[in-house]
């Protein structure tokens, strides 16, 4: 039989199956950090249950963590108690913790793919719904609730029935200015926030054969923007050679094997979705939301379309937008670049290549978040943070930041902040703040100029 | 975790689509490492105003409206994976969530708190809506083992799915990692054959 990518990698870790329910699916690495797995361990522990497989476990500190004064202790109590209980877990139960100050800290979604954790034709999990971001190497990778975050604890496998497929193809050549944010935003703008729900993603076509590693992150983390659980690129030469190497990636001969079976996982010719959209690259501009969800998105040249549906309404009454209008000209006080979407050196590239020679607008707070102390090392050792500083930008410290804003660095009431971040909802970026998703290369040009300028104008 | 089996009880309308988990509770309140107190801040941006006082025309702050029972526009519980979302609505009291759609992880995360979400066709849920605005005081019947609800008084009655595995479980009160610990076996044996495969 024919069979897809997922299913290769799924079919791969059944360990069992209950009839007419769920199957057990066993579960290869394990991510947590502070916020999702306190429970879990405390549900553990009141059972007395031990844990499980902690050598398939790796831990980070990221959604609470400061992105300023990191040596020092958190002043916020909850938050430092939590990051606490997470180093006070991990060290009861051998479980490799990246905490606070570690060289190898980060977002989780960006310190797995970059130490060799996260390989192709693995099943990955994490208390995160952007855990997605890993299909990019050929993973199975969704994020969980933390019940299930204890039961894979307990037992390194999840209950789970087999999501459908769907496969979004797109062809051609991305016109300049377009990033993978654009890709994906534009997908998502097509297709809405719950077409995916159900069904397990993947991309496939040239536009996502030719994008780097880091591109195909961006790209598969918002898959759950769109309500799937997971999305999946095959592996191929780019994932083998970005994997190579790396901290804990396969060495010598076992490397030479793992590429073997790697090469066997991509989606067979002929075998079939349950659903098919595809796509023109050459239809995709620099995009832009106008919205409280990410489904809704504009080509930023575009006016916000109309709409009588009464949630649309009560969206663009909080983002005070009204349909037919365009975002080009509006004054924009904040710029957050970071998060797991768009938090990795080639995002500090494009940002740095754009603002070199210019200068920050007066009326703009920009936070530029490295996705992990990695990532904060090569922006300075390639000089684009005197770039930044330069040009009147401040280069914080890794963390989830602003793109949640369960930290201090949050966007005030009814201030407009362009966020190369996922998730555009109410209060998201902090109580009342408005946010609007787009690329690393708009948010730094709306940082440069001050207001969101048509950036596609720019490359013709 | 609770059982569950059968309910009647008025219900409160939240008609609003694609109501993600930062609005059933905002990310600043996810800092306990327990899973208690979270109803307090269930959708708390939408209840509460910047000086903490209530908004009169929130549904859960309408008198009119009470009920374990929440019955919500398309698409609920999207965006983060935070179980919290399913601890606030527990919290709070509610003990079934009616939509016409459920993001995925929402979904599993309510099942594994002992909350039953009852997904119904769009016009069964516009029928919903309807009847609680014509009498705020109508009471719902849930019947977890014949999969119904229905609105006393009306003739809306309709069935609904649920994977036979999670029934068992709701009306057992058994979790998951019961059911994994005892194939413990299994998954050992697994392991032993997937590391000789690759």
């Amino acid at each position: 039989m024919k069979k897809t990518l997922f299913d290769k990698v799924w079919d791969a870790h059944v360990v069992d199956a209950i009839d007419n329910g769920p199957q057990i699916l066993y579960i290869d690495k394990h991510l947590i950090h502070e916020v999702t797995s306190p429970q879990a361990f405390n549900e553990l522990n009141d059972r007395n249950i031990p844990i499980f497989r902690p050598n398939q476990i790796v831990a980070t500190a990221d959604h609470n963590t400061p992105t300023e004064n990191q040596h020092l202790p958190v002043p916020d109590d909850l938050s430092r108690h939590q990051l606490e209980q997470l180093a006070k877990n991990c060290a009861a139960n051998n479980i490799t913790l990246y905490e606070l100050g570690h060289k190898y800290n980060g977002i989780v979604h960006v310190m797995a793919p970059e130490l060799g954790v996260t390989q192709p034709g693995m099943t990955m999990v994490c208390g995160d719904s952007h855990t997605s971001t890993h299909g990019a190497f050929g993973t199975i990778a969704f994020g969980i609730g933390t019940s299930q975050v204890a039961q894979v604890f307990a037992s390194q496998c999840l209950l789970l029935t087999k999501p459908k497929s769907l496969r979004v193809t797109v062809n051609g050549t991305l016109k300049k200015g377009v990033l993978p944010k654009d890709v994906i935003l534009y997908i998502i703008s097509k297709l809405g926030t719950n077409s995916g729900t159900g069904y397990f993603c993947e991309y496939a076509g040239n536009v996502f054969e030719n994008m780097s590693m880091e591109g195909r992150m961006t790209v598969c983390n918002m898959s759950i923007e769109m309500g799937a659980r997971g999305g999946m690129i095959a592996p191929d030469e780019t994932t083998f050679e970005y994997i190579k190497g790396r901290e804990f990636a396969p060495k010598g001969t076992d490397f030479e094997k793992k590429v073997a079976y790697w090469k066997t996982l991509p989606t067979d010719d002929g075998a079939t979705f349950d659903k098919e959209y595809t796509f023109d690259a050459e239809d995709i501009e620099p995009m832009i939301t106008y919205g409280t969800n990410p489904g809704m998105g504009i080509k930023i040249s575009e006016t916000i379309p109309n709409s009588e549906s009464e949630s649309d309404k009560k969206s663009l009454a909080y983002m005070n937008f009204t349909a037919g209008e365009s975002l080009i000209g509006k004054p924009i006080n904040y710029v957050f670049i970071g998060s797991c979407t768009n938090s990795r050196i080639e995002d500090f590239r494009v940002a740095a290549n754009y603002i070199k020679g210019k200068q920050k607008a007066d009326n703009v707070t920009a936070w530029l978040v490295p996705g992990s102390r990695q990532v904060e090392a090569q922006i300075i050792e390639e000089g684009l943070k005197d770039i930044f500083e330069a040009a009147g930008f401040e280069l914080r410290q890794p963390g989830c930041s602003a793109c949640l804003a369960m930290n201090d660095d949050k966007i005030p009431q009814g201030e407009y902040c362009v966020s190369t971040s996922n998730r555009n909802f109410e209060g998201r970026q902090g109580q009342g703040s408005r946010t609007i998703l787009a690329s690393p290369l708009v948010a730094a040009a709306t940082a440069v100029e001050g207001t969101i300028i048509d950036v596609s104008k720019q490359f013709v | 975790m609770e059982k569950f089996s059968t309910l009647t009880s008025t219900a409160i309308p939240l008609k609003i689509s694609n109501v993600d988990t930062d609005q059933i509770i905002p990310a600043r309140f996810l800092k306990a490492t327990d899973k208690k107190g979270f109803g307090d801040n269930l959708f708390r941006d939408w209840r509460y105003d910047k000086q903490k006082k209530l908004i009169p025309d929130f549904a859960l702050n309408n008198t009119k409206y009470s009920g374990s029972i929440l019955v919500a526009g398309d698409n609920f519980g999207c965006g983060s994976s935070r179980e919290h979302a399913a601890w606030a609505l527990a919290g709070y009291g509610f003990k079934v969530i009616v939509s016409s759609f459920f993001a995925d992880i929402f979904k599993g995360n309510v099942l594994n708190n002992g909350l039953l979400p009852i997904q119904v066709s769009e016009e069964i849920l516009e029928q919903l809506f309807a009847a609680i605005n014509n009498n705020a005081e109508v009471q719902f019947k849930i019947n977890l083992e014949t999969q119904t609800l229905a609105v006393l008084g009306t003739q809306i009655e309709t069935t609904f799915d649920i994977d036979p595995y999670k029934k068992t479980c709701l009306i057992n009160g058994y979790d998951d990692i019961d059911y994994l610990l005892s194939k413990k076996d299994k998954i050992e044996a697994f392991e032993l054959q997937k590391t000789h495969s690759i």
